[in-house]
């Protein structure tokens, strides 16, 4: 608790400052420098990770949390949408193919995000529904949804292209992309059905490295 | 303690309310309004060229310049050439400027703003209480000439535009000042081209252009994408260059403008 309260007003200091130094753009070059004697604040995001982006997603137990959150453990991220036959549950199947050939230290230490492109139907029920019905595992697997902006950001970070069409589908690329700790983009596949042996080395090397 | 986990949240309020006045420099965009309606897309959501319903909304009657872009990296320094963040804005990024806080002379100042990242432009759009506008409601303002709302029919029309198109020369951008079309909107066929919210769903490819269904395996609802208008070239090379693009890219003649949403869609 103690820990809990000291968390929230390093918060509250560090927002402060940021109120100071966006109130007042001319002091920008003087109020910068006096950042870094802030208290021990994590070790700063690269700048290019996927973390940069200030979005919060809910999974399918009606949870919020900003993606970045993720920080620390990698992350097999991708796009569905909920009412899609054909893909989607093949999109499934095929990140349950890559952690098939992990070894059990490496699964664990692997999280799997995958974020709907449409939020209007993919209500938090839908998504539980759908997570209930492929028999996801919950502790380790988030179904997602945020606002559209967040949406098409996310899309746009991870290289996804997805259209929506007059009959309620989707047109959209099925990419899957590992992000290593940091939130980097550290491999990606475009290949469904049986995993893509060249990605899933990738994944076992980041996973390994977390695992330790 | 609870007011202190309580206050953060509201001074965020205040500070985005104080950077979108900083941003806008005291001086409010012009924004001109479109009425609702529906247009048959160069690229329609389904084989057939169903039309696509549009609603209401107001758009910005010129590009956002480099004068207003600068501001808004002076508020937003997180914004600013050098210090944004890869995953948002490639090395070009604001290449075109003095520093990463001047734009050069004097007189760049009212020229539009390029060199700017997808992710730029949103948050610019979303400083001044907008989003970029989609890729319909771009092609429905400019499927205008200065008196039809709709005058894409006319070769004449899509000549002047090809012309344009052609004599552009990036390295010298003038200031706006073309004239306005149908709906008062400025430019928008100028030399310099621009972000649209959806760029990354225009997923224009060989398959698609053939008619043919594309890789299933690939794209979900696949194959729907079909290029209705072949002949209206100036809007197919916009619909190639933005499908060819990341979010963090930059070019030397990419701009923006932006859109709010007005009715019942304003939020």
């Amino acid at each position: 608790m103690k820990a809990f309260v000291s968390a929230l007003r390093a918060r509250a200091a560090r927002l402060a400052v940021a109120v100071l130094v966006a109130a007042a753009p001319g002091s920008v070059a003087l109020a910068a420098p006096a950042a870094p004697a802030a208290p021990a604040a994590p070790a700063a995001l690269p700048g290019d990770s996927v973390y940069q982006l200030p979005i919060t997603l809910t999974g399918q137990d009606g949870r919020s949390a900003r993606l970045a959150g993720r920080r620390g453990a990698p992350v097999l991220v991708s796009m569905f949408y909920t009412s899609c036959k054909f893909v989607c549950p093949m999109l499934i199947e095929t990140i349950r193919d890559v952690e098939a050939k992990l070894s059990v230290e490496e699964r664990a230490s692997l999280a799997v995000v995958l974020v709907s492109i449409d939020p209007e139907h993919d209500t938090v029920q839908v998504l539980k529904r759908v997570a209930d019905e492929r028999g996801i595992d919950a502790a380790r697997w988030t179904l997602a949804r945020t606002d559209a902006a967040s949406v098409r950001k996310l899309a746009a970070v991870l290289g996804i292209q997805y259209r929506a069409l007059v009959d309620g589908e989707f047109n959209h690329t099925t990419a899957v992309v590992l992000l290593d700790g940091d939130g980097r983009i550290a491999a990606r596949t475009t290949r469904l059905g049986n995993a893509d042996a060249a990605f899933v080395k990738r994944v076992r090397s980041v996973a390994l490295a977390a695992s330790r | 303690m609870e007011r202190a986990a309580l206050w953060p949240p509201r001074a965020r309020a205040l500070v985005a309310a104080l950077l979108a006045a900083l941003a806008g420099n005291g001086t409010a965009a012009e924004y001109v309004q479109v009425p609702a309606g529906t247009l048959t897309s160069a690229i329609a959501p389904d084989a057939i060229g169903t039309p696509v319903p549009i609603d209401a909304f107001s758009i910005r009657a010129a590009p956002v310049t480099k004068g207003e872009f600068h501001r808004f990296v002076e508020a937003r320094p997180e914004w600013q050439r050098g210090r944004v963040a890869q995953t948002f804005a490639d090395g070009r990024y604001l290449q075109d400027w003095r520093s990463a806080n001047a734009v050069g002379d004097a007189h760049a100042e009212d020229e539009p703003v390029v060199n700017v990242s997808w992710f730029a432009a949103e948050a610019y759009c979303e400083a001044e209480g907008g989003r970029l506008p989609t890729w319909h409601e771009w092609e429905y303002v400019a499927a205008a000439d200065a008196t039809r709302r709709d005058a894409r029919d006319d070769p004449a029309f899509r000549a002047r535009i090809l012309a344009r198109y052609a004599s552009a020369t990036p390295a010298d951008l003038p200031a706006i000042r073309a004239a306005a079309n149908a709906y008062g909107v400025r430019d928008i066929h100028g030399a310099v081209w621009e972000w649209v919210d959806d760029f990354n769903a225009l997923l224009v490819d060989g398959d698609s252009r053939s008619g043919e269904d594309a890789d299933k395996l690939r794209f979900c609802g696949a194959g729907a994408i079909n290029l209705q208008d072949r002949e209206n070239y100036a809007v197919l090379m916009r619909i190639a260059l933005l499908s060819s693009l990341n979010g963090s890219d930059s070019t030397t003649s990419l701009g923006f403008r932006c859109v709010r949403p007005v009715g019942d869609k304003a939020r």
